[in-house]
C-alpha cells in the first residue's frame, strides 16, 4: 500500500446560495481545489463525490456523469458515493484507497449538497434515519438526537447548558472564517432561548440548511513534492457501520460507530489521542459535539460536558474542536462536510488558517458521521 | 411511492406487534429482522408476539414536525424499552408532554398513524401511553 498525501483543496462559502445551482458549486470546488493543487484537470484519473441525496434536494440522480460532464473531465471514471452524513467522509476515504492500491494516481475527493432548491428539506434530510421504523412513526432527524441528549443528561448530568456552549464556541471560531455560513457569534442565553426544534435542542443546538462544495486532490506521498512544497500527509482513514436505527443500539449515549472507526485510526497511525493537536468533528447537533470528544477518546464517558464547559475545545484550549465553526457554524451541507473538514485541517497545518490559526498544530483530525451514527469516518491529516 | 403497500406489508408487525426472537442466543428484535447480528447464520429467528408493555428509554417533545405530523404537534415521541429487551420508536399519545419522564411504564395502543394524502389510504399502527 502507498502513503497518500493531499496536495490541493478548495471550498465553496458555505450558505444559502440562490444564485448557484448544484452543478456550479461542485465545479466551482473543482476547479479551486485542482488550482490550489497547481495540476491541469487533465492530470486527474478519477473523481469521487460525496452526496447524500440529489435525488430529494434536487431530483437529479445520476450526478457522477453530470459532474464529470460539467466538470469537463470526460472520460475519466467518477462514482458518487452515498453514506448521508458522512457521504464527504466517505469520498474522501475512497479516493485515498485508489492511490494507496495504486489504481490511480491523482485523483480528486469532492463532496457537494445543494439543500434549498426544496421548500421543506427536513422529510429528505429524515431518510438518513431508519425510513420505516423512524420516520414513518412521525420521529424528525432533531429529535433523535434530542432523544440522545435526553438521555446523556439523564445518565451523565450534561446540562443545557453546557450543550449550549458547543454552539456558542462554533459560532465564535466561525467569525474567523471567511467560507462559514453563520460567522457570528452568539450567547449561551441565545441559543437557551432559541425556537424549541426537539425538546431538549433548539434551533441554535442544529446545524443549519446549507448549500456548499469542497473538493481535495490527493496522489501518492512519495510524488507530492512535485507539486506542493507543503504536503499534508494521509496518516489514517478509517471507517465503521453501525444500526441504522438508534433504538436498535445497546446505548445511545456513545456511537459506537466512532469508537470503532476512531479506535482504527489510531491504530492505523500509530497514535493516541495525545498525539492529535485539533480536530474537525460532527457537532450536527450539540450534543454530538459533546458524544464525539468522548466516543474518540479526548475526555472520559460522560464528562464531554464538563471538558466543553472548561474551555478544553476551544482555540486556544488543550485539544481545539471546530476551528472552521463545525457543522453549526460553518455550515452542513451534507455531502460536503467530511471533505471541508479535511480542508480545514489542511489548511491549518500548511499555516494558511488565517485569524483562526492554531499555532504549531503537527497532527489533525477529522471526524464524520453519517445518520445518528450509522457511519463514521475517521481521517488523521499531518504535516 | 406507495405508502400503503409498504403499511400492508407490515401489518402484523405494525398492529400486533410481531417481532422476532432467536432461538440460539434468546435476543428479542423489534422490528423483525431476517439475521441475527449476534448468531449470524448460526442464529434461528422466530416470530414471537410482544407484550406491548414497557418504560420509556428516552424521548423528545417535536414542536418543528414535518407537514405530514403538523396537525398534532407538538407531540411525544420516545424509545420504548419493551419488557422482552427490544426497543422501539414510538409516539407517546393522550398525554401532557410535561407529564412524560425517563423510566416511565407505558403500554401499546392501536391508532391511526398518517394518511396518504386527501385520497389515499389511513395507515394504523401502534403508539404508546402512559400506564396509570
Amino acid at each position: 500500500m502507498r502513503d497518500v498525501a493531499i496536495i490541493g483543496v478548495s471550498q465553496t462559502k458555505f450558505g444559502e446560495l440562490w444564485d448557484d445551482s448544484f452543478r456550479d458549486l461542485i465545479t466551482d470546488a473543482g476547479l479551486g481545489a485542482i488550482k490550489d493543487a497547481g495540476i491541469e484537470g487533465g492530470d486527474l484519473e478519477a473523481m469521487y463525490v460525496g452526496n447524500m441525496s440529489a435525488g430529494l434536494f434536487v431530483q437529479q440522480e445520476h450526478i457522477a456523469s453530470l459532474i464529470a460532464d460539467h466538470a469537463g473531465l470526460t472520460p475519466i471514471p467518477c462514482a458518487r458515493i452515498e453514506a448521508a452524513c458522512a457521504s464527504g467522509g466517505l469520498a474522501l476515504r475512497n479516493g485515498i484507497m485508489a492511490v494507496a492500491s495504486g489504481f490511480h494516481d491523482i485523483v480528486i475527493s469532492a463532496g457537494v449538497e445543494k439543500m434549498t432548491d426544496v421548500v421543506d428539506p427536513t422529510p429528505a434530510i429524515a431518510t438518513a434515519s431508519d425510513q420505516e421504523w423512524e420516520a414513518q412513526q412521525g420521529v424528525t432527524f432533531p429529535s433523535l438526537y434530542a432523544m440522545m441528549a435526553r438521555r446523556h443528561m439523564h445518565e451523565f448530568g450534561t446540562t443545557r447548558e453546557q450543550m449550549a456552549m458547543v454552539s456558542v464556541i462554533n459560532h465564535k471560531n466561525a467569525t474567523k472564517n471567511p467560507r462559514a455560513q453563520y460567522p457570528m457569534e452568539v450567547s449561551i442565553d441565545q441559543v437557551m432561548n432559541s425556537t424549541m426544534v426537539a425538546d431538549p435542542l433548539r434551533l441554535l443546538d442544529c446545524s443549519p440548511i446549507s448549500d456548499g462544495a469542497a473538493a481535495a486532490i490527493l496522489c501518492p506521498a512519495e510524488d507530492a513534492k512535485k507539486y506542493t512544497d507543503t504536503p499534508i500527509y494521509v496518516k489514517a482513514s478509517a471507517q465503521s457501520s453501525g444500526s441504522l436505527a438508534l433504538h436498535d443500539r445497546k446505548k445511545i449515549t456513545t456511537i459506537d460507530a466512532t469508537v470503532n472507526a476512531a479506535r482504527k485510526a489510531f491504530q492505523m497511525a500509530d497514535m493516541t489521542p495525545k498525539n492529535i493537536d485539533m480536530v474537525e468533528v460532527h457537532d450536527c447537533f450539540s450534543i454530538n459535539g459533546i458524544l464525539a470528544i468522548e466516543d474518540i477518546g479526548f475526555v472520559e464517558k460522560g464528562k464531554g460536558g464538563q471538558a466543553i464547559e472548561d474551555g478544553m475545545t476551544q482555540l486556544d484550549g488543550e485539544i481545539p474542536v471546530n476551528p472552521s465553526g463545525g457543522l453549526k457554524a460553518r455550515g452542513h451541507p451534507l455531502g460536503a462536510t467530511g471533505i471541508a473538514q479535511a480542508a480545514e485541517i489542511v489548511w491549518q497545518l500548511r499555516g494558511e488558517a488565517g485569524k483562526r490559526q492554531i499555532n504549531n498544530a503537527e497532527v489533525g483530525m477529522t471526524h464524520n458521521i453519517g445518520g445518528t451514527g450509522g457511519t463514521a469516518a475517521v481521517h488523521i491529516l499531518s504535516k | 411511492m406507495s405508502d400503503t403497500v409498504r403499511a400492508w406489508r407490515h401489518i402484523p408487525q405494525r398492529y400486533n406487534l410481531i417481532g422476532s426472537k432467536c432461538a440460539q442466543c434468546g435476543t428479542v428484535f423489534f422490528p423483525s429482522r431476517i439475521i441475527c447480528p449476534e448468531c449470524r447464520r448460526k442464529g434461528q429467528l422466530e416470530d414471537i408476539n410482544l407484550s406491548g408493555k414497557g418504560k420509556i428509554y428516552t424521548y423528545s417533545v417535536i414542536t418543528t414536525p414535518t407537514e405530514e405530523f403538523k396537525e398534532i404537534a407538538p407531540y411525544v415521541v420516545a424509545i420504548v424499552q419493551l419488557e422482552e429487551g427490544a426497543k422501539v420508536t414510538t409516539q407517546i399519545v393522550d398525554c401532557n408532554s410535561d407529564d412524560v419522564q425517563i423510566g416511565d411504564e407505558v403500554e401499546m395502543v392501536f391508532r391511526r398513524i398518517r394518511e396518504e394524502g386527501n385520497d389515499g389510504v389511513i395507515s394504523y399502527g401502534f403508539k404508546f401511553k402512559l400506564k396509570k
